[in-house]
C-alpha cells in the first residue's frame, strides 16, 4: 500500500472503548477450554514417561481396558501411520505426532506414551496406574553444550537437515549463518573489543489456563473439536493429518483462550482426545494438569552464546559477531536462526556475522514464546554493549543512538529497512524523566533495545451488514488480549458507524476461510488489515446501491460518516444516504451486502523497543528488586492504546520473571525438578512495580492505518536491561540467567 | 467409590449434589453445579484462579474437598454482580482493561472483593500482597492494581 493513501486522521481508532467481551469476562460466563461439556462425555487422561530417554519395549493396557469405567485406551498405534519422517522441519507433522504420542522411544520426562478415556476424571486417572510399560532406559542429555559434544547420546539419527555442515554431532539439526562485511577487519579498527559467554535457561510461557479440549470423532471420519488455541485452522490441519482424516471433515471451534504467548500455536492433547473419542465413539474431554503443562508443553529454548563486539572510543561499533546455540528439546525447531537474525538487528553495522544452531536434547519440544529466540540474543549483545559503554565511559543511550538502524539501513540479517522507529524510542527514552532520575545507593540502571520482525500470515475476514445497518465481523484469529475491540474500532473507522454497532466473532473453521494462528504479533496488523479491506469492500457495494438509486455513476458517490454522499458538486444534489437506509432495502436492491478479504499480507513492519530499568540488589541475600520500569516501544499506530500498554506491561513482566526467577531445573536423572507454580515461580503482584509505558507511533508503511504488531517486541529488551541494571548495581557482570539470589550472591563473592 | 450427598449454599441459592469424597470443591462447582466461573490453573493452591469464599473466608477451592461444603455458604464470581448491576470492581476491571485473556479475572475479582470488605482503604502494597496468591501472566498486574485502588476510592466516597 502506498504511503499517500494511508489514513492519518481518525474518529474511532486511538480511542479506548470498553472491550466487547468485557461483561462475559468479569462475570465468569466466558467459556474457556475446560468450560465445555457434552452429553455422554468421557474424561481422558494421559500416561507419561518418567524417563528422560528410554526405549519402549512393551505397553500392556489389558488391565486398564478390563475396568468397567474405561471406554477406550490408545497408544501410538491408534494414530495415522502415513505421516512421514523427514529431516529438520520438513516433516513437522511427524515431529508433532511423535511429540503427541511416543513411538519407539520416550524422549523426555513427561513424554506421552498412552491415554485412557473413562466415565469420570478420577476413574481415568485410576486407570492410568494399571497400564504397564516396560522401558529400557537409555543415556540422556539435557544441556545444550553437552548435547553437541562428540560422545553425547544421539536423540534421533537423520533429523539434521541440509543446512548443517559436515562433521557436526547428529543432535545439531539446523544451522544458520548470515551477515555482511569483514568482521576481522572491523575488530582491528576497534579501540576496545569485548568477547563474552552468556547462558539462559529454558522458561515456560506460563499461561494460567492449562491446555484443554472437548473432542468428538466418529468412524465416518467426521469430527468436532473445541479447544483453547491460538489458531484453530492449524489445529484442524494437524489433527486431520495425525488421525488420517480429511481436513474439511473436522470442525474446530476456538474457545476463549486463557493466555498462550506462543505456547498454544501447536497441538498436544487435541489429537489424543480425538483418537480416544473415535475409539469410544463418545465425546472426550481432556484437560492437562499444571505439571503436565510444565513437563510436556512449551517451554522456550535454552541458550549458550558467545558474542564479540568492537567499538571505537567515540562509541562507533566497528564489528559484531555472535554464535548462538539453542536447545529445543527432542525435536528440531529451536529458533537459533531467529536468535542470530535478531541479535544485532537494532544496529547499523558495516561488519557483522551471526551463527545459530538448533540442537536437540532430552527435553520437551520447545514452543514459540513471544518473539521466539530474540530475547536471548538481545541479552548477550546488549550486555556486551553495556560493558563497552562502561569501560569507555560512554552514555548507553548515546551509543545506541549513534549506531541505531534507520530507514535505509541494511539490516544485520539482510534486507534494507523501510521506515522504522528505533531512533524515536531511544530519543523518547533519553527525554524520559526516568532516565535522569537519581539512583539510591545499591541501585543500578539498565538500558536495552530490542527488535522483532512481526508477521503477516494467511488471513481471511468476512463482514456482513444487517438490515438495521449494524455489522458483524467474522475473524479467524482467537482474541488473546482484546483484539475484538481493535477489530471493531477499525471496522467502525471505515464504515463510519458507532463501535457499539459492530459485533466481532471469532469464527470456527467451518464458517470462514483459512487463518494462520494468532502469533508473530500479527493479529492487529493482519486481521486488522483484512477487516479494513473487508469493510472497504462492503462500502464499495453500499456506494453502488446509492449510485443506482440516484441514477448516477458509482464513481460519483463517496462514503462519509456512515452515509453515501455525492462525491462533488457536479455529481448531483442528493441528501446523504445513511447506511441503515441502504441496508433496509438491500433485499430488493440486489441482495445481502457483505465484504470479504482473503490474502497473505506481507507488510507487517518490524518493531523496536527500548526499556529502562532500575534494580536494587540486596548484598546479603542476593535478592533483586525491580524498583522502576519504563517500556518505550513503536506501535506504528495504536488502535486501542490501553491494550497496547497492556501488551507492553505483560511483556516486561514476563521478561522480569525470565531474568530473575524462572528456569527449568533438571536433575541428574533428566527429570524436571520444578513442575509446579510453587517451584517455578512466575512474578506475583508483590514482586513488581507499576510498569510505565510510552507508545511511540512511527507509522508502518505496510498497513492502511500504520499499525505494527506490538505483542512480542516487549519481551526482547527486559533480559538485557535487567541484567545491565543488576550488573551496574552489583558491580559485577551477570552472564547467566536467571539472576536468582544464589547466583547473584555467588557473583558478588567473585565465584560466579 | 460410593458417592456422598452434599447440601450447601452457593451465591445465596441452596443446592445439593452427589460427589466422590476425593473430588475438590472446584470440581464440584464446575462439574456438578455447572458453575464454570472458577478456573483450575494449577490444582495446588498456587495460582488463585479457583478463588471462592467459604463462609466469607477467601479460599482456593482446589484445596477444599467438595464434601467440606456441607452446610456452608459459598461465594463465586457468578455471585458478585447484583442481578444485572455489576459490582464496582467488575466495572472498573472493564474500564481499566485490567484483563487481557481474562482467565485469572474470576479469581482476582473474588479475592479483591474479599480484600475491600476487610480493608476499604488499602495501600498499593497491601493490594499487591493480598493479590500475591492470584497469578496473572498477561497484564503485569499494573492495571489490576489500579482498578482495585480506584474501586476502593469510589466505594469510600459512596459511603
Ligand atoms: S487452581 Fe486452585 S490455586 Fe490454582
Ligand atoms: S489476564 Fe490473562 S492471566 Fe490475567
Amino acid at each position: 500500500m502506498a504511503l499517500d493513501d494511508r489514513k492519518t486522521d481518525f474518529k474511532f481508532v486511538g480511542t479506548r472503548p470498553d472491550r466487547p467481551d468485557g461483561l462475559d469476562k468479569v462475570t465468569g460466563r466466558a467459556k474457556f477450554g475446560a468450560d465445555m461439556y457434552a452429553p455422554g462425555m468421557l474424561h481422558g487422561a494421559i500416561l507419561r514417561s518418567p524417563h528422560a530417554h528410554a526405549r519402549i519395549v512393551k505397553i500392556d493396557t489389558s488391565k486398564a481396558e478390563a475396568l468397567k469405567d474405561v471406554k477406550a485406551v490408545v497408544t501410538r498405534a491408534d494414530f495415522s501411520d502415513e505421516v512421514e519422517f523427514k529431516p529438520g522441519l520438513e516433516g513437522e507433522f511427524w515431529n508433532v505426532l511423535e511429540n503427541v504420542m511416543a513411538g519407539e522411544k520416550a524422549l523426555y520426562d513427561g513424554h506421552a506414551v498412552a491415554a485412557v478415556a473413562a466415565t469420570s476424571a478420577l476413574a481415568a486417572r485410576d486407570a492410568l496406574k494399571l497400564i504397564e510399560v516396560e522401558y529400557e532406559v537409555l543415556p540422556h542429555v539435557t544441556d545444550v553444550d553437552k548435547a553437541m559434544e562428540p560422545d553425547a547420546p544421539v536423540i534421533r539419527e537423520g533429523a539434521a537437515d541440509y543446512s548443517v555442515p559436515e562433521g557436526m554431532h547428529p543432535n545439531v539439526v539446523r544451522y544458520h549463518e548470515s551477515g555482511h562485511g569483514d568482521v576481522e577487519a572491523g575488530f582491528a579498527e576497534a579501540d576496545l573489543v569485548i568477547e563474552d559467554h552468556f547462558d539462559t535457561e529454558a522458561t515456560h510461557q506460563g499461561y494460567i489456563e492449562p491446555h484443554a479440549c472437548l473432542a468428538m470423532l466418529g468412524n465416518d471420519g467426521k469430527g468436532e473439536l473445541w479447544c483453547c488455541t491460538q489458531g484453530h485452522w492449524i489445529v484442524q490441519k494437524t489433527c486431520a493429518a495425525l488421525l488420517g482424516i480429511e481436513t474439511s471433515q473436522l470442525r474446530v471451534t476456538a474457545s476463549e483462550i486463557g493466555g498462550g504467548f506462543g505456547g498454544k500455536t501447536t497441538v498436544f492433547i487435541e489429537p489424543v482426545a480425538l483418537a480416544l473419542s473415535r475409539k469410544a465413539n463418545r465425546p472426550v474431554k481432556l484437560v492437562m494438569s499444571r505439571s503436565e503443562v510444565f513437563r510436556a508443553t512449551g517451554p522456550t529454548a535454552s541458550a549458550s552464546m558467545d558474542v564479540k563486539i568492537g567499538m571505537k572510543k567515540d562509541g562507533t561499533i566497528t564489528a559484531a559477531q555472535g554464535v548462538f546455540r539453542l536447545q529445543g528439546g527432542a525435536f528440531p525447531g529451536a529458533p537459533g536462526d531467529f536468535t542470530a537474525m535478531c541479535a544485532f538487528a537494532p544496529y547499523n553495522l558495516t561488519n557483522v556475522r551471526q551463527v545459530g544452531y538448533d540442537v536437540m536434547t532430552n527435553r520437551p519440544k520447545q514452543a514459540a514464546y513471544r518473539a521466539p529466540g530474540a530475547p536471548m540474543g538481545a541479552f548477550a549483545v546488549e550486555s556486551v554493549i553495556d560493558e563497552l559503554c562502561n569501560q569507555l565511559g560512554l552514555d548507553p543511550i548515546d551509543v545506541r543512538l549513534k549506531n541505531a538502524a534507520r530507514e535505509g539501513t541494511k539490516a544485520s540479517y539482510g534486507p534494507r529497512y523501510p521506515r522504522i522507529g528505533l531512533v524515536e524510542t531511544l530519543e523518547a527514552a533519553k527525554a524520559h524523566p526516568h532516565y535522569s532520575a537519581p539512583l539510591k545507593p545499591g541501585q543500578g540502571r539498565g538500558i536495552s533495545c530490542g527488535f522483532w520482525f512481526n508477521h503477516g500470515g494467511e488471513t481471511s475476514v468476512s463482514l456482513a451488514l444487517s438490515e438495521d445497518g449494524s455489522a458483524q465481523v467474522m475473524v479467524g484469529t482467537p482474541d488473546i488480549g482484546g483484539s475484538r475491540a481493535s477489530m471493531a474500532l477499525m471496522a467502525a473507522e471505515v464504515l463510519g458507524i458507532p463501535y457499539e454497532n459492530i459485533r466481532v466473532t471469532v469464527a470456527d473453521t467451518a464458517t470462514l476461510g483459512y487463518n494462520d494462528v494468532s502469533h508473530g504479533s500479527r493479529v492487529t496488523y493482519a486481521s486488522g488489515l483484512a477487516t479494513i479491506k473487508a469493510a472497504q469492500n462492503a462500502v464499495e457495494k453500499l456506494c453502488e446501491r446509492a449510485a443506482a438509486k440516484w441514477g448516477i455513476p458509482v464513481d460519483a458517490v463517496k462514503w462519509e460518516n456512515g452515509c453515501a454522499v455525492p462525491s462533488g458538486p457536479n455529481a448531483g444534489d442528493f441528501d446523504p444516504l445513511p447506511i441503515a437506509e441502504i441496508t433496509a432495502d438491500m433485499g430488493r436492491t440486489g441482495g445481502p451486502i457483505s465484504g470479504h478479504f482473503e490474502a497473505t499480507p506481507e507488510g507487517a513492519g518490524v518493531s523496536f523497543g527500548t526499556h529502562i530499568v532500575d534494580a536494587e540488589v540486596d548484598r546479603e541475600t542476593g535478592k533483586t528488586t525491580i524498583t522502576r520500569y519504563t517500556v518505550i516501544q513503536d506501535a506504528g499506530k495504536a488502535i486501542h492504546p490501553t491494550y497496547v500498554e497492556g501488551q507492553f506491561q505483560g511483556g516486561a513482566a514476563q521478561g522480569i520473571g525470565w531474568a530473575l526467577n524462572e528456569e527449568y531445573i533438571y536433575g541428574e536423572d533428566g527429570r524436571l525438578q520444578n513442575a509446579v507454580f510453587l517451584d517455578y515461580r512466575i512474578p506475583v503482584a508483590s514482586d513488581l512495580p507499576m510498569i510505565d509505558t510510552v507508545i511511540v507511533e512511527v507509522p508502518n508503511p505496510g498497513h492502511p492505518f500504520g499499525v505494527r504488531g506490538v505483542g512480542e517486541t516487549g519481551i526482547v529488551p527486559p533480559l538485557a536491561a535487567i541484567a545491565n541494571a543488576v550488573s551496574n548495581a552489583a558491580g559485577v557482570r551477570m552472564r547467566q540467567l536467571p539472576m536468582s539470589p544464589p547466583r547473584v550472591l555467588a557473583a558478588l563473592k567473585g565465584d560466579g | 467409590m460410593s458417592k456422598i450427598h452434599v447440601t450447601t449454599t452457593v451465591n445465596g441459592d441452596e443446592v445439593d449434589f452427589l460427589c466422590d469424597p476425593r473430588e475438590t470443591l472446584l470440581d464440584c462447582l464446575r462439574d456438578r453445579l455447572n458453575l464454570t466461573g472458577a478456573k483450575e490453573g494449577c490444582g495446588t493452591g498456587d495460582c488463585g484462579a479457583c478463588s471462592v469464599t467459604l463462609d466469607g473466608r477467601l479460599v482456593c477451592s482446589c484445596l477444599v474437598l467438595g464434601v467440606e461444603a456441607e452446610g456452608k455458604e459459598i461465594g463465586t464470581v457468578e455471585g458478585i454482580a447484583d442481578g444485572d448491576v455489576l459490582h464496582p470492581l467488575q466495572k472498573k476491571f472493564i474500564e481499566y482493561a485490567a484483563l487481557q485473556c481474562g482467565v485469572c479475572t474470576p479469581g482476582i475479582l473474588v479475592a479483591a472483593k474479599a480484600l475491600l470488605e476487610k480493608n476499604p482503604d488499602p495501600t498499593e502494597e497491601e493490594v499487591r500482597y493480598w493479590l500475591a496468591g492470584n497469578l496473572c501472566r498477561c497484564t503485569g498486574y499494573d492495571k489490576i492494581i489500579r482498578a482495585v485502588m480506584d474501586t476502593a476510592a469510589e466505594l469510600r466516597e459512596a459511603v
